[in-house]
């Protein structure tokens, strides 16, 4: 069976522009993978299991009756089935991953070997906390690096991701609030900032003000005044913020919020560009969530699992949830519910079931012993260095929009280069892939026309950053060149041409259905 | 620093290209005042150093492993083929991201459409998406989602659900100004839901295996709540038990969630997990999260996007149906992978192992004097009442190297009325001896 033959036109006319006169469909090591349930079969197992003796059952009356439809593979096809999925991905680890925002960097397999010691993989997050003292001791570490990091006086381990981090440093934020009884219900977020953050304000209520941005994509400090009252609860600002650059008068910024009574939060996800060379806590953030897989490389296999602790200051420290560790004079404590509190601990109650997520703590702190607190900051020197390199060996080709100034971990380029040409953002950037590049973040900042963003993180050495370098500057070329079908019609040699976004939107198919018999399809 | 590829020459050279003449150059928008100049943190340290430093951390706890182990409530060890983890370790799953390059990605794109469809069968629903970030977060949007659907803020949640998700629940209901009647505690699991419900319900939030092990009937409780026009949202904390207990899809639940992570994941001390969301088809736009859905390509070749993301943040950003950006995409792999490797033959009979091994020990434990069981049904988890406090047994118990259970007062601790109560779960990497070797001890320390 192949599955390239089931497909259909994406429009009339539009078929099999580039004919695969292989009979499999494959070509050669790019295999072709049917789903698991074309080529599993109901009886199937990959794994031996013993039949129970015969027992009495305690289910009542709901045993299941439905039939579970779920089909099997044996061991070597299930292995074979998502090896060659595995081999239609990018990874970090095959080639660069400039996604400005996501920081794409090396993932060291040591945090891998690490994370699944069993004395961290095997343990349960309800055994007897006399039973886990290393995994306490873990967490307390991790938050003590990360409370230098950041010089901030307090962390919250638990929340699971970017965003859940800046839905917990908001929540924080609305309960000390609530705390001092004030009617505040506006949020302002600056037009560059990413997308989880009017969401996040507007998931717990308030109503988001959007703060413009000055030409080059900064936040003036004049423009936040203007709109600050007693209503505003708080500002949202990303720094290093989305367009690359560090927020030059945040102090400004962050003492007249305070001024007007309202907090400061800090977006981290750029944290990575500053790490020993600016404390967030000294600039007058009040809380700020750490991406652990973009600052401290954790992988983020396929968009996830992530991690996202919350630093808070002193102003907001006592509302950080449950739970959290207590360092005390003999050793950390894990604090897991109100009825263990202590004077001045007023948490605004629990965001997950459990801990956090220890299988990125592990990874985090390895990362982070490995660096050491010097290379950590030779990281941000060098993804610094980088982007810059990249900036320097392309803005003669490529427009800025914010013109050619020094940029922090991530450099931001605009469509401008492309006037006339009648090729697109996304047209150069599918044109990356025939080069064996992932592209770099498209249409991102939204406030300027045609972004693209490029992060190449402190893992690329100098030979890597050349070769990219070049690549951009021929493919500049031929789209000036007219050369337009090539990035029209790109990508020609991924596993995949273009795909039909519209259509699975239109006519959403998100589970597989069995194709009816062929006598029925043939009524 | 091994990690790191550039020689001082390589900086050099590249500082020379950008035309600075030092790398504080570039970080002049940094206020001079507040630059750092130092970090109060141990210096790099080797492979080998970073092996010791984390292999003492890691020694100081109790593997499950290592000892008979009995520990469930929310999370649950399982074996997991070895194939599961080395498959999820490769660079291409491992190293890449979210598939926002879907010509590149369709390793990730086909296995979360597969995992979507494993899911929705499992749960007998029509729809599940990508994954989320674990069970007890999925229940708190799945009521975000019950408000948004019906338009009602009050949600009713069991005495059955887990503790701490009813803790997630309300955290984030009140954040979001919605009121949540939560019932007392139900360990006999004999509560009356259904006079809770009203006109104002957007749902009942009923989970079944309870987090006391009884197995919940949820078609009267469903059809209570669509006489009113709330919706049934239905929780499980154990996947595996939904191979062998009819799904909540075929009891009527409209929202289905729960914690995938007792399928391919191991327990790690509560994270990362794997949260999965299941739903009816005519929902679909207000779910939460990604949804990973078919289309073709430009030569008409079969192929998988991420889709219906305008209900996202990405574009909607205040108007979002949540402000989640992630999944749980690795975890979601391994959780399809070992699905596979099971299919229904293998999943039924690891159920029905799992079932066995605790009614046995259920028998076994309540021959111990003073030991009764609560449960009239369980599935692989239930719960005893001892005649003293069960957590003091539990450390008597771990201190003759068995972990037995969770005591209710960890979960319950302002309720001192349910201090005498032990969960116990059995799977089937307990042995004959360890049950016997459970019972024997219990019968010492009690």
């Amino acid at each position: 069976m192949t599955m390239n033959r089931e497909g259909r036109p994406t429009a009339a006319g539009e078929a099999s522009v580039s004919a695969i006169d292989t009979f499999t469909g494959n070509r050669a090591l790019q295999q072709e993978e049917a789903l698991i349930f074309e080529i599993g079969r109901h009886g199937t197992t990959g794994v031996d299991l013993d039949e129970p003796e015969a027992f009495t059952p305690r289910l009542g009356k709901l045993q299941r009756r439905l039939p579970l439809d779920l089909p099997g593979l044996s061991e070597p096809e299930a292995v074979r089935h998502y090896v060659r999925l595995s081999q239609k991905n990018y990874a970090i680890d095959s080639g660069l991953y400039p996604l400005g925002s996501c920081t794409m960097k090396h993932n060291p397999r040591l945090n891998e070997k690490a994370a699944r010691l069993p004395g961290f993989a095997d343990i349960h997050p309800l055994q007897p906390l006399s039973t886990v003292p290393g995994a306490v001791e873990l967490m307390a570490e991790l938050g003590r690096w990360l409370i230098e990091m950041t010089g901030m006086t307090s962390v919250a381990l638990s929340p699971k991701a970017g965003a859940h981090g800046e839905l917990c440093g908001m929540m924080a934020i609305k309960a000390a609030i609530e705390a001092r009884g004030e009617p505040r219900d506006i949020v302002l977020v600056p037009e560059s900032a990413h997308g989880t953050n009017p969401a996040t304000a507007a998931l717990l209520g308030f109503k988001v003000v959007t703060v413009p941005a000055r030409a080059d994509g900064t936040v003036d400090p004049e423009a936040v005044k203007a709109l600050l009252s007693p209503q505003v609860a708080a500002i949202m600002l990303t720094n290093p913020n989305t367009c690359g650059l560090f927020e030059r008068d945040v102090v400004a910024i962050a003492a007249a919020v305070h001024a007007a009574g309202a907090y400061f939060y800090c977006d981290g996800a750029n944290f990575n560009a500053i790490v020993g060379k600016a404390k967030v806590g000294e600039l007058g953030v009040d809380a700020m969530h750490i991406n652990l897989h973009k600052t401290f490389s954790t992988p983020h296999g396929g968009g996830g699992p992530g991690a996202g602790p919350v630093v808070f200051s002193s102003r907001l420290a006592a509302f950080a949830p449950l739970p959290f560790v207590r360092i005390e004079a003999e050793g950390p404590v894990l604090v897991e519910d109100k009825a263990e509190l202590q004077a001045g601990e007023t948490p605004f109650g629990r965001m997950v079931a459990f801990h956090g997520q220890m299988g990125m703590f592990v990874r985090a702190l390895a990362y982070m012993l490995s660096h050491g607190g010097n290379g950590l900051r030779q990281a941000s020197e060098d993804a610094v260095l980088n982007a810059n390199y990249v900036r320097a060996g392309l803005r003669d080709v490529m427009t800025q929009p914010s013109g050619d100034r020094t940029c922090m971990h991530e450099v931001l380029f605009d469509d401008g280069f492309l006037d006339g040409t009648g090729v697109t953002t996304l047209d150069f950037a599918k044109a990356m892939i025939d080069e064996g590049y992932h592209p770099m973040t498209m249409y991102f900042p939204l406030v300027v026309h045609g972004a693209m963003l490029i992060e190449p993180t402190e893992s690329e050495s100098k030979a890597s950053l050349d070769l990219f370098v070049a690549t951009l500057r021929d493919l500049v070329m031929k789209a000036k060149a007219g050369d337009v079908a090539r990035f029209r019609e790109a990508p020609r040699f991924a596993p995949r041409r273009r795909l039909d976004e519209t259509r699975a939107a239109r006519q959403p198919k998100l589970t597989y259905e069995r194709p009816a018999p062929f006598e029925q399809a043939a009524e | 620093m091994r990690y790191l590829p550039h020689s001082e020459a390589d900086r050099q050279a590249m500082l020379a290209a950008i035309g600075v003449g030092s790398i504080d150059d570039l970080f002049l928008d940094i206020p001079a005042n507040l630059r750092v100049h130092g970090l109060d943190l141990p210096k790099a340290a080797g492979e080998l150093s970073v092996e010791r430093t984390l292999g003492r951390m890691a020694a100081r706890n109790v593997p499950a492993g290592s000892v008979p182990f009995f520990v469930g409530a929310g999370a649950y060890r399982h074996h997991v083929p070895a194939s599961v983890d080395h498959l999820i370790q490769r660079s291409e799953f491992l190293t890449s991201y979210t598939p926002y390059q879907p010509e590149i990605t369709q390793g990730t794109l086909q296995y979360l459409f597969e995992f979507q469809t494993q899911v929705a069968h499992l749960t007998g629903m029509e729809v599940a998406n990508a994954s989320m970030y674990d069970g007890s977060t999925a229940t708190a949007e799945a009521v975000l989602m019950a408000h948004r659907v019906t338009r009602r803020q009050k949600a009713v949640l069991s005495g059955g659900l887990h503790p701490h998700y009813r803790a997630v629940v309300a955290t984030t209901s009140a954040m979001a100004s919605d009121t949540v009647d939560a019932l007392d505690a139900d360990p006999l699991g004999t509560e009356d839901i259904l006079s809770r419900i009203d006109a104002e319900t957007s749902c009942v939030v009923v989970q079944s295996p309870s987090v006391y092990g009884h197995l919940i009937d949820l078609a009267p409780i469903a059809e209570k709540a669509h006489q009113v026009g709330a919706l049934l949202v239905a929780v499980f904390t154990e996947a595996v038990s939904l191979g062998l207990v009819e799904p909540p899809g075929a009891q009527g639940a409209d929202i289905v969630v729960g914690e995938g992570q007792s399928i391919g994941n191991p327990l790690t001390f509560g994270g990362p997990y794997v949260g999965l969301f299941a739903a009816r088809m005519k929902h679909v736009r207000q779910m939460p999260g990604r949804l990973c859905g078919e289309t073709v390509d430009a030569e008409g070749r079969r192929g998988f996007v991420l889709t219906l993301s305008t209900r996202e943040q990405h574009i909607r950003r205040d108007k979002a149906t949540s402000n989640i950006c992630t999944n749980s995409g690795l975890c979601a792999l391994a959780f399809t992978i070992h699905m596979t490797l099971l299919g229904e033959t293998g999943l039924a009979r690891l159920a029905r192992i799992n079932h066995a091994n605790a009614v046995e020990l259920a028998e076994m434990l309540v021959e111990v004097p003073g030991v009764s069981l609560l449960n009239e049904s369980f599935f692989n988890e239930f719960t005893i009442r001892l005649p003293r406090d069960a957590a003091g047994v539990v450390e008597a118990l771990a201190a003759k190297g068995i972990l037995g259970g969770v005591p209710v007062s960890r979960l319950e601790p302002g309720r001192p009325d349910l201090a005498d109560l032990l969960i116990v779960a059995s799977t089937e990497v307990n042995t004959v001896d360890d049950r016997i070797a459970f019972a024997a001890a219990l019968q010492k320390v009690l």
